[in-house]
């Protein structure tokens, strides 16, 4: 069992947790995931790793409320614990050997942004980061975000709060305007991490993106996780889960994604019933 | 006088309609009578070839003679003398290639029915008695063992019989491996496993569940930071494998480690869990080994009103035990054999609406002695179903060999090791499908109990 040491809501639908989880929090690094359960009915679900802290022995994650088990981790609380928590997975970011990186971040996907731009950061690179929100209401990690680079843009969709547009707009300008990146790290919704893509290819930035998709185990073993990357079968819990955005077949994983969608939809239902019977049996 | 009644006696089962709609056992076990009954057919040869055939050498004629004069425990404690699990064998051993194949009854009428009687004595067992193992006196080693599948799970048991400090570690969150996660409830309940499980704690071992060596703990921090003095890899299978045909990142396609993994470990069947699963009306499995049938006739037991087995080749070069196929035919599941899919079609919501097959012929053998399939030339056709599942094997996992410098690994991936499962790893051993690559639950029990044996002999002579 693992304890939850620190719960804050960021915005209405984003929850940060910190975990008690020492051997993980030992060897995490940004770009990395873990897999959780809440209890042993739960599905295991896989969340990119938020940051750690290595001498508290803690790994944080930040996830937004979105299905079943989102719903219910984000019902838990400080205190309470959680039935699984296995990591760190995946290969992490790697941040040797570049001079200047821009890293995009869109949504609750900047949760995931934010540890790699500060690893690019200690690591001497020179970082300049664009965040997109769709309003100023759910804006996160603005201040952390200042701290772990040179230079912030932060854009919302609706322009009620920093630069009005999506992330593409600042990007293309920054790319016309002659920025040398060695590389664009885009982490967030599937199609912004296609259209990010879409607008470095022109100018031959290499450009790395982060993939999420339907996961079991982590391990290599269900194969539920593959993606197709320039034409070839990769399996984003060892391969990944940083691929070549170029090559990523960015309309298969969306359809892939949504493989459970209508049935769990459906469930929602019964789900929430089982949310608020775990509610009424600690209140008895 | 032995019992000279030709064939086995008969075990019996659910009704192949009844079974395929719920995941309880399907075999039910000999009762005492049935049991006595049947041990009375060996003739307690003095040279038992039986005991040539199995994996493990248990004293089968010695434990058989126990049985039919009803000293259920005594036929136990033979049996575990050299098989730690004989519960698990006893249901998923091929005995009929193996202890069975040798067994001189078989030359008129059917062999003894040996598994049948492991079983029955492994149940008795843990039905009457069931005492938990003793904790033997600690000789102050570590040693880690890597994966809780067949061969971690025996290896560990021996180890702590002889006094070695055990820590298990298992990636996933329940301890088995693919006792648990792949090979079906209705054929091997996970309450027996759990039960093992128990028994391995009761012998002091600890089972460490979340852990992923290679992720968390490399096998060199193993070594030097956590003090192990020896380390046994059975990190099982890994990466499943596909066809490469268009139409496999359809909704609707999985591999059959996802879909068993999804049934058995996380308990999809069963209402109260949240686990997604893929609700077929029907459904072709591609392959023609066990786990192919297992996933067939849990797709039979999920709702799927059609299951098919697809397989390229003809029914004599498929793989999957004959018991497995017989249960499987029995409970409704088509065989397509001599059919190869090569194409897998779908509608505009992404998700499989047919399949499309070729049909096969049998030519000269190949490199693996079998007749080689070759497609009859036109003969193509479209099989309506809604879900595929490829059970076509797996390449043995990829997270400890790429993190663990100076471990040697075959062509196919395998971890090399040699006569005592030493890997090219000083004191690291390894067996089980991480070092064979798909194989069965007995060798990969035969391969735990050997680099047990290796681990001692090797941190005693220091």
């Amino acid at each position: 069992m693992y304890k939850i040491v620190c719960k804050k809501e960021l915005n209405s639908a984003v929850t940060y947790m910190e975990i008690e989880a020492p051997f993980v929090a030992r060897k995490a690094k940004a770009g990395q995931f873990i897999i959780f359960r809440v209890d042993d009915k739960s599905e295991r679900v896989p969340l990119t790793i938020a940051g750690y802290d290595r001498e508290k022995g803690t790994v944080a994650i930040i996830f937004q409320k979105v299905g079943l088990s989102t719903e219910l981790l984000g019902s838990m609380n400080e205190g309470d614990y959680i039935q699984d928590f296995v990591g760190p997975l995946g290969k992490p970011t790697d941040v040797e050997g570049k001079k200047r990186v821009c890293v995009v971040g869109g949504g609750v996907g900047c949760a995931i942004a934010y540890p790699s731009a500060k690893a690019f950061k200690e690591a001497g690179v020179e970082v300049d980061v664009i965040i997109g929100f769709r309003n100023k209401d759910i804006v996160i990690l603005e201040d952390e975000f200042k701290a772990a680079c040179d230079h912030l843009y932060l854009m919302t969709d609706d322009g009620s709060y920093g630069e009005h547009g999506f992330v593409t707009v600042k990007l293309q300008q920054l790319l016309e305007a002659g920025t040398q990146y060695d590389e664009v790290l885009a982490i967030g919704p599937i199609p912004m991490m296609k259209f990010v893509s879409k607008t470095t290819e022109p100018f031959g930035v290499k450009t790395v993106v982060s993939l999420n998709p339907i996961m079991v185990d982590g391990t290599g073993m269900c194969g539920g996780c593959r993606v197709t990357v320039g034409g070839e079968v990769k399996f984003a819990c060892v391969d990944g889960p940083d691929f070549d955005g170029h090559k990523v077949d960015y309309d298969e994983l969306m359809s892939r994604n949504s493989v459970y969608r209508d049935r769990e939809a459906e469930e929602r239902k019964t789900h929430i019933c089982r949310i608020q019977k775990m509610g009424e049996e600690l209140i008895k | 006088m032995a019992n000279m009644q030709a064939t086995k006696t008969p075990m019996p089962e659910q009704d192949p309609n009844v079974r395929n709609k719920n995941f309880k056992e399907v075999t039910l076990g000999y009762t005492a009578e049935m049991a006595i009954n049947e041990a009375k057919r060996c003739l307690q040869c003095k040279k038992p070839h039986c005991v040539e055939g199995c994996p493990v050498n248990i004293h089968i004629p010695e434990f058989i003679h126990e049985v039919a004069e009803g000293n259920f425990e005594k036929a136990y404690e033979i049996i575990t003398d050299t098989n730690s699990l004989p519960a698990l064998s006893g249901r998923v051993c091929p005995q009929e290639t193996q202890c069975e194949s040798k067994c001189v009854r078989g030359n008129k009428g059917e062999p003894v029915a040996i598994g049948r009687l492991e079983r029955f004595v492994a149940d008795w067992y843990r039905e009457n008695v069931n005492a938990m193992p003793k904790k033997a006196e600690s000789n102050g080693l570590k040693v880690a063992v890597v994966g809780s599948g067949p061969s971690g799970l025996t290896c560990a048991s021996l180890l702590a019989k002889k006094g070695y400090q055990v820590s298990l570690f298992e990636a996933l969150h329940t301890a088995g491996g693919v006792l648990v996660y792949g090979i079906p409830e209705f054929r091997l309940p996970k309450a027996i496993v759990a039960n093992e499980v128990e028994k391995l704690k009761a012998q002091g071992v600890t089972v460490m569940t979340d852990m992923v060596i290679g992720k968390v703990l490399s096998i060199d921090e193993l070594f030097d930071e956590l003090g192990f003095k020896a380390v046994f890899v059975g990190s099982g299978a890994g990466l499943p494998m596909f066809m490469h045909i268009p139409g496999e990142a359809l909704k609707g396609v999985c591999s059959a480690n996802e879909y068993l993994t999804r049934i058995n470990l996380m308990k999809a069947y069963k209402e109260e869990y949240d686990t997604p699963i893929l609700h077929s009306k029907a459904a072709a499995i591609v392959g023609g080994g066990n786990v192919a049938m297992d996933a067939a006739r849990c797709a039979k037991r999920m709702g799927a009103e059609k299951v098919y087995i697809v397989y390229r080749r003809g029914e004599a070069e498929m793989p999957a035990r004959l018991e497995e196929q017989h249960h499987a035919k029995e409970e409704g599941i088509e065989f397509m054999t001599l059919t190869n899919p090569v194409e897998i079609l779908g509608g505009e919501d992404g998700r499989v609406n047919g399949m499309k097959c070729i049909r096969m012929e049998l030519g000269e053998p190949d490199a693996s002695g079998r007749r080689r399939p070759i497609p009859v030339e036109g003969s193509e056709f479209v099989l309506d179903v809604d879900t595929v599942i490829m059970a076509l094997g797996t390449s043995p996992n990829p997270l400890i060999r790429s993190t663990t410098p100076g471990l040697e690994t075959n062509k196919k991936g395998g971890i090399i090791v040699d006569e005592n499962e030493m890997s090219t790893r000083e004191n690291v051993f390894a067996g089980g499908d991480a070092v064979t690559g798909a194989a069965t639950v007995i060798l990969a029990m035969g391969a735990g109990k050997k680099a047990a044996e290796a681990i001692d002999r090797k941190l005693q002579a220091k």
